[in-house]
């Protein structure tokens, strides 16, 4: 009982980040159609851009401030970068945020060393929230569950209840109607790539001092952000969130699971002390996402939700 | 015409080769991860042999030759290793030291016995600090690989004996990376624990991917569930410091028994709810009884590097090897190895040996528990290591059996 109730809490805390981090990059995929590879970079440069803000103004002023600042650079990254390379079609984007990656993390690693950072969680919420069977809960992880939720609530009352949020997802399917009635579609591509790689900002600077802070979390976290979106459907953010949480739950519950294959075969002859035998659940976690992937490719191209056939 | 370009070729030829023969310096290649989840580790050892270099030249050197020791980066990464390996010995390296990560030191093991078959007048010797997987010095043996750490049997020989003084601990869970490492220490611990306290439950035996969990929570949560009474882990660096933190924030309290809980950043990120829990088996730490000099040694690094000294190895490998040059009176790799083998030395805590049947060192090693109540304590924080009772093994005691079967060079 208690080890469900706890993967569950530590599978939401870990889905919602993802999802955090996973809903900038469909935001950006719907509306321009670029996979935006450089996006775990943006989530990287917000974990570095809290742990140097708070250091001099405490997390609470950084945690707004960081994201914007990823949000802006991301817009220039738009307006100065991306636009002038989109002319050359979907290749040359690609291309261009695949160099941004590299770029990011060679800048980080001047800037800031190659060594983690000692970015830690603030000291008003070292705590632990609350106790069941022994077990305490860090409260640190009730306020990410917190931040992950109302961005979630941010984003879905932005979108669906807002005139911005009208024109966002006309452009995206419409843009040419869209421009033809008077809006600015560039203006509108530069403004959602902003808020997208906000979001990712937004989850480095709480992610970064869950997890670690180092130059490589960016490459740690990209392949699992890509397999988020094309299980929950290319474009699609309900799909997103959908497969945030699945991901987060599959994780975690597998690390949690105590068998081994003899334990699942054995009765198909598989013996107990074979190498194929001994391979553990718990050892097959982070295989596990993307053997999703390659399920949903196999049987539903399109993603759980997605409506963008290939 | 064609005789003076010959003349001149051999001219030029002998006076390159004269120009390597006056070169005096003694040139150590340190292949680690200096990027990526482990380059703290990596820089912690490079200072220490940094240190270690910079005392022996104030002492003239080896064989007058200055030390040089240059990092390389191997991403703790095998491949990436054997490329700064290539790379190391094209720029005419013929020393070569590394020791964070067991599967990368079989990796330059067995690159440095194919390079030395293929130029027996160049040979390469590997002098390991830290990869401690039990194959280097029994099956998977080379006349060209020297060990100066204990290897995870004898640690975990250490760690059993002391088990069997503790009738309290009656399950135990064993967690660790998976690799050649840390299924040698799961391995040892099994057969070992079955040994000697054939009462004892192990109620987990779990490994988890090398440097990628960023969040052991789900791990300690089984841990808990489990009901295990002690923790018994190999991990180190990030996987270490990140155990820890999610112990004790899930409030685990049963004992851990490590190899490298006084690893650097493990007692930071461990912190108060660690005291009286977390141990270590090692060949040092910072409240041993010693000399004068030694504890102005130690004050002087930490003074200069802003790092807690650790590695008494490091410094114990750097005097072995110059007191080995000196007495094969040569910094040629095949003498120095010769003059190794078998050879005792004083190490500022006791008699070490370097053992001639397979290349591993003896030494004293210490079982330790973190306390808030010592002299000397680490990183900043005041705690520190204190040996437990009966926790000091003498060098002859940790002597294991060997099965090791060396071809030596004629």
């Amino acid at each position: 009982m208690e080890t469900i109730v706890f993967s569950l809490l530590n599978g939401v805390t870990y889905g919602l980040l993802l999802f955090m981090l996973s809903s900038g990059l469909t935001l950006i995929f719907s509306m321009m159609g670029v996979l935006n590879f450089a996006h775990a970079s943006f989530y990287m440069l917000g974990a570095y851009f809290a742990y140097t803000i708070g250091a001099a103004t405490g997390f609470w002023v950084a945690l707004f401030l960081a994201p914007i600042l990823v949000g802006l650079l991301g817009a220039a990254v738009e307006r100065w970068g991306l636009r002038q390379v989109h002319t050359n079609g979907h290749v040359a984007e690609l291309l261009f945020t695949f160099g941004l990656a590299y770029l990011v993390e060679e800048i980080v690693k001047i800037v800031w060393g190659k060594l983690a950072v000692p970015y830690k969680v603030p000291h008003l919420l070292d705590f632990s929230a609350f106790t069941l069977w022994g077990t305490s809960y860090p409260a640190y992880r009730v306020f990410m569950l917190a931040v992950s939720i109302t961005m979630l609530i941010a984003l879905f009352v932005l979108l669906k209840k807002t005139r911005a949020g009208l024109i966002i997802q006309a452009a995206l399917t419409h843009p040419a109607m869209v421009g033809h009635l008077g809006h600015n579609v560039p203006k509108i591509f530069m403004t959602v790539f902003g808020i997208g790689c906000g979001l990712a900002g937004l989850a480095g600077v709480i992610g970064g001092n869950y997890l670690v802070t180092d130059p490589a979390m960016a490459y740690a976290m990209g392949p699992i952000v890509f397999v988020v979106v094309v299980i929950g459907g290319m474009g699609s953010l309900a799909g997103a969130f959908v497969a945030s949480l699945l991901i987060g739950l599959l994780q975690t519950f597998a690390v949690a699971v105590d068998a081994t294959f003899y334990d699942m075969f054995g009765w198909a002859g598989l013996g107990q002390m074979t190498e194929v035998g001994r391979i553990s659940i718990s050892s097959l976690a982070p295989m596990l996402p993307f053997l999703l992937l390659v399920l949903i490719l196999m049987i539903r191209p399109r993603g759980l939700m997605g409506d963008r056939e290939f | 015409m064609k005789k003076f370009a010959l003349a001149t070729a051999a001219t030029f030829a002998l006076l390159a080769s004269s120009a390597m023969a006056q070169d005096d310096t003694f040139r150590i290649a340190y292949i680690e991860g200096l990027s990526g989840p482990f380059a703290n580790v990596g820089d912690q050892g490079l200072k220490h042999f940094t240190a270690a270099a910079n005392k022996i030249n104030a002492e003239g050197g080896i064989n007058g030759a200055k030390v040089v020791v240059e990092p390389f980066d191997g991403q703790t990464n095998p491949r990436e290793s054997l490329v700064q390996l290539q790379r190391a010995i094209d720029e005419g390296f013929q020393f070569v030291t590394q020791g964070n990560g067991s599967s990368i030191a079989s990796a330059l093991i067995e690159g440095v016995e194919k390079h030395n078959k293929r130029n027996p007048d160049e040979p390469v010797l590997f002098l390991n600090y830290a990869a401690v997987d039990p194959a280097f010095t029994n099956d998977r043996c080379s006349f060209w690989h020297f060990r100066f750490d204990a290897d995870a049997d004898m640690k975990m020989n250490a760690i059993t004996d002391w088990l069997e003084s503790q009738p309290d601990i009656k399950s135990v869970y064993i967690i660790g990376q998976d690799y050649s490492f840390g299924k040698a220490v799961a391995d040892a611990a099994v057969s070992q624990i079955k040994e000697k306290r054939p009462d004892i439950e192990i109620v987990g035996n779990e490994l988890h991917p090398l440097g990628k969990v960023k969040d052991f929570t789900p791990y300690i949560q089984k841990i808990m569930s489990s009901g295990a009474d002690a923790v018994i882990t190999g991990n180190w660096g990030a996987d270490m410091q990140l155990l820890i933190k999610s112990a004790s924030e899930a409030g685990l309290e049963a004992p851990f028994l490590t190899y490298y809980g006084g690893g650097l950043g493990a007692v930071t990120a461990m912190g108060q709810s660690a005291v009286g829990r977390v141990m270590q088996v090692s060949e040092f730490h910072e409240n041993l009884d010693a000399s004068e000099e030694q504890l102005e040694a130690i004050k002087d690094f930490e003074d200069e590097f802003g790092l807690d000294y650790y590695y008494l190895r490091i410094f114990t490998l750097m005097d072995m090897l110059k007191a080995a040059a000196e007495k094969a009176g040569s910094n040629e790799p095949t003498e120095v190895a010769m003059a190794l083998e078998g050879m005792e030395a004083d190490s500022p805590y006791g008699h070490v040996t370097m053992r001639a049947d397979n290349h591993q060192l003896l030494q004293d090693l210490y079982i330790s528990i973190l306390s808030d109540d010592v002299p000397g304590t680490v990183e900043g924080t005041p705690f520190g290591f204190k040996t437990v009772e009966n926790g000091m093994i003498d060098a002859a005691a940790t002597k294991t059996e060997t099965t090791c079967k060396m071809d030596r060079p004629n």
